[in-house]
């Protein structure tokens, strides 16, 4: 089963410890322009949102890339580019719809998230209020159920009382 | 130019030059860097390098310092804090006001460990900064402007990512307790840093950064920012008292110890603890947590007045709203606390000392010394709508405004009360009171911007036992512990890392980031001597500024007047059981002036 970074947004607190982590870890360097997470604070309604790659199944990047350097490999899934053959052409760039692969000027390269490789990702590792968690895709969507089966059950409680 | 090897610093600082409207980059003095790190350490002395002791703080020879330390900007615990130096208006000693948020790291990543102001402008102009590309534009358009006005202002004219610091309409009017925000609802508090802004004409200052904090050794910074975040994590103040409910949670802890000071330190405990109590404000107006940037606590309270009698929205109270603005004035009306919180925000004002400041008004009204016409309304204990009515007058220098702005003991003293004003070198007293916790009580007296507990925190020992627990009413050994405490806490100032980490890391843990951060190498011993070291610039600088020892002391309130009620009833400052102690402590003349031996010892002379 492919795992994946899943993202609480009520548990975020707006630190960006995510950019920081994941941008020293790819470049050595705290330097959030480089990271390939993104944690947006809104101020004034008081919301924050964390994006990333989702590792499309059938991803825009991979089909635009005209030097076959993006891959989705498997069974990981993960979405990785090939350095080697990337030329910086930014045609995945334009491709993506969430903006979740990126130009670098100072590689000549495009960069977005590998889930680090396979290790926990760095920005799970360093989120401070486990609102990034790393997990195989439907484990969400199983404790979602399990709360509303909860849920069902404290209600039948009530009625044999 | 001489080069700048470490690493952790970016090296650079920026020099703005108001009058002349120039910026220049000046690569930063490494030296000074390794014996002051950053931060309060090192933009002191820059300061006091730069500027006469006696300088007038609304001149134009004053400079105004912001200063990142050389954590600033990295994980590892909460380090996204800055600095303000400057001369203060209120106290007339060195001012540092310390703050977090996005801002500070923004600046880093821009290139700039500090930035520099002198002179002062001819006209309102505002700083921007797009990583090395600085320049001074007109801000004509933005005084008059609240603080989040003119934040959203910048964002659409300048660039939608930048981090801002600004000032209110305090700033603008030099109320003298006038503060600057950053990211909207964040406050360099105290001490009036911001109305020096305003004094030269300077609004705002913009940054984007694209660039990025090198580190000498990543492995070993990686290494010890896992073993402080276990060690924050596993505190029951830094792991779980200030994420479950912020600052906000020692309402109810310091009100039943029987310290949290109600009218105007008339008594210690307050009727309407519970009612603003961390507990009352997550249950009604608190709509999520929040964290400065790279921060593993999150002590920020997100809050909204949807349903309350006013309207708004920003963040806080913090404790010490709640005690200044509440139970200093008697006000146990939560919703007016957060709102009066929201107007000095957007003003862009210091809290505590506008509320204790208020707190002193009721009590020369209470006691027949201003009358209402002088107010322009009845004024007494309890008054909410009064109390919400006055931070704005003070804000906006209107009517009895007017006294407010100067803050509690020239006010006190303008109605030949001065005794009234609860402050040290008119410094107005936070929210714990030195008479029934004795070192918060040496503390405020030797602290080096006045009454103030973010200079060294007695409480951790004393109340909450950490690193371990002291007797709050035994004066022995207090006055080592306040040193060590001062020292340390003008250390992490330094840094860029927040005070409240410290409940859960200390030197040893501060010696591994910083080595691992710069590459040289610093170690327990170094990180209290450069703690030192800032202590006794800072003090040196008063006492040529003419502050001198015999305002080490504390208001006759607390040093002769027991408490009246509650389980401290009874209890004095025993100041002078402490003070020659501690004078000795810091290697100090009995006079309590730094002898030659010590500064020479401390590489100050």
């Amino acid at each position: 089963m492919q795992k994946l970074i899943r993202i609480e947004p009520s548990k975020c607190i707006g630190c960006k410890t995510c950019e920081m982590a994941c941008s020293f870890k790819h470049t050595g360097e705290f330097m959030p322009s480089r990271s390939r997470i993104f944690n947006e604070v809104f101020l004034d309604e008081a919301k924050f949102i964390t994006v990333t790659c989702m590792q499309c199944d059938d991803p825009w990047c991979v089909k635009a890339c005209p030097k076959s350097a993006i891959s989705k490999e498997m069974p990981s899934g993960v979405v990785i580019v090939d350095r080697d053959r990337c030329v910086g052409c930014r045609t995945c760039v334009s491709a993506c719809p969430f903006g979740m692969i990126k130009y670098v000027p100072s590689l000549g390269k495009v960069d977005k998230c590998d889930l680090c490789g396979g290790d926990t990702p760095e920005c799970v590792a360093f989120c401070p209020t486990q609102c990034l968690t790393l997990e195989e895709e439907d484990t969400p969507l199983r404790q979602k159920m399990l709360r509303f089966v909860d849920a069902v059950k404290e209600g039948q409680m009530e009625v044999r009382k | 130019m001489s080069r700048f090897s470490l690493k952790g610093w970016s090296g650079k600082l920026l020099r703005v030059d108001l009058t002349a409207g120039t910026c220049t980059d000046e690569v930063l003095n490494e030296q000074w860097a390794k014996e002051y790190l950053g931060g309060r350490g090192l933009g002191t002395k820059y300061f006091t390098e730069e500027v006469a002791a006696d300088v007038d703080p609304f001149s134009a020879e004053n400079k105004l310092i912001l200063a990142a330390g050389p954590l600033t900007g990295t994980y590892g615990a909460a380090n996204g804090r800055y600095m303000v130096i400057t001369k203060s208006p209120l106290t007339g000693t060195i001012a540092s006001s310390n703050s977090g948020g996005y801002f500070p790291c923004e600046l880093r990543y821009a290139g700039y460990d500090m930035v520099i102001f002198e002179g002062k402008a001819e006209y309102p102009s505002y700083l921007q900064i797009h990583n090395d590309k600085a320049q001074l534009v007109g801000a004509v358009h933005l005084w008059g402007k609240s603080t989040k006005e003119t934040e959203d202002q910048i964002l659409a004219e300048f660039h939608g990512d930048a981090k801002i610091a600004c000032i209110g309409q305090a700033g603008e009017n030099l109320v003298s307790f006038a503060a600057i925000i950053n990211d909207k609802h964040r406050a360099a508090g105290r001490t009036g840093i911001g109305a020096v802004m305003g004094s030269k004409n300077l609004k705002a200052i913009a940054v984007r950064g694209t660039g990025g904090v090198k580190i000498a050794d990543p492995v070993a910074y990686r290494e010890a920012a896992l073993d402080s975040y276990a060690l924050l994590k596993a505190n029951p103040v830094s792991g779980e008292g200030l994420p479950a409910l912020g600052t906000p949670v020692l309402v109810n802890v310091i009100n039943q110890m029987g310290a949290l000071p109600t009218n105007n330190f008339q008594k210690d405990t307050f009727d309407g603890a519970e009612a603003i109590s961390g507990e009352a404000l997550a249950s009604t107006y608190l709509k999520r947590n929040k964290g400065c940037m790279g921060c593993v606590i999150g002590c920020g309270r997100v809050t909204g007045l949807a349903g309350s009698r006013f309207d708004g929205d920003g963040e806080g109270p913090e404790y010490e709203t709640l005690f200044s603005l509440g139970s200093a004035c008697g006000v146990d009306d939560l919703a007016a606390i957060t709102k009066a919180n929201y107007i000095c925000n957007e003003y862009g004002m210091d809290t505590i000392t506008i509320g204790t400041t208020i707190a002193c008004a009721m009590e020369l009204a209470e006691k027949g010394l201003v009358t209402e016409e002088e107010i322009g309304m009845p004024l007494s204990f309890g008054d909410a709508d009064a109390m919400v009515k006055l931070v704005e007058m003070a804000g906006k220098r209107e009517g009895f405004g007017e006294k407010l702005a100067m803050g509690s003991y020239r006010m006190a003293e303008s109605f030949g009360a001065p005794e009234l004003s609860m402050s040290v070198k008119k410094l107005e007293f936070p929210a714990y009171d030195g008479r029934g916790i004795q070192g918060i009580g040496l503390n405020y007296a030797t602290s080096n911007r006045g009454a103030c507990h973010v200079r060294g925190y007695m409480i951790s020992p004393e109340v909450l036992g950490l690193p371990e627990k002291l007797d709050p009413q035994a004066t022995e050994d207090k006055a080592v512990w306040t040193k060590i405490f001062q020292d340390f806490t003008a250390t992490v100032d330094s840094s860029g890392v927040c005070l409240f980490t410290t409940f859960a890391i200390g030197a040893p843990q501060f010696a591994n980031f910083l080595t691992a951060a710069t590459g040289a190498e610093f170690t327990e011993a170094t990180i209290m001597e450069i703690g030192e070291r800032i202590y006794n610039m800072e003090r040196v600088f008063n006492l040529k500024a003419g502050v001198d020892p015999s305002q080490d002391t504390l208001p006759k309130r607390l040093l002769e007047e027991p408490i009246s009620d509650g389980p401290l009833k009874g209890e004095v400052a025993k100041l002078g059981e402490m003070l020659p102690e501690y004078y000795q402590e810091r290697g100090w003349s009995t006079e309590g002036i730094p002898t030659d031996e010590r500064l020479q010892t401390l590489g100050l002379v």
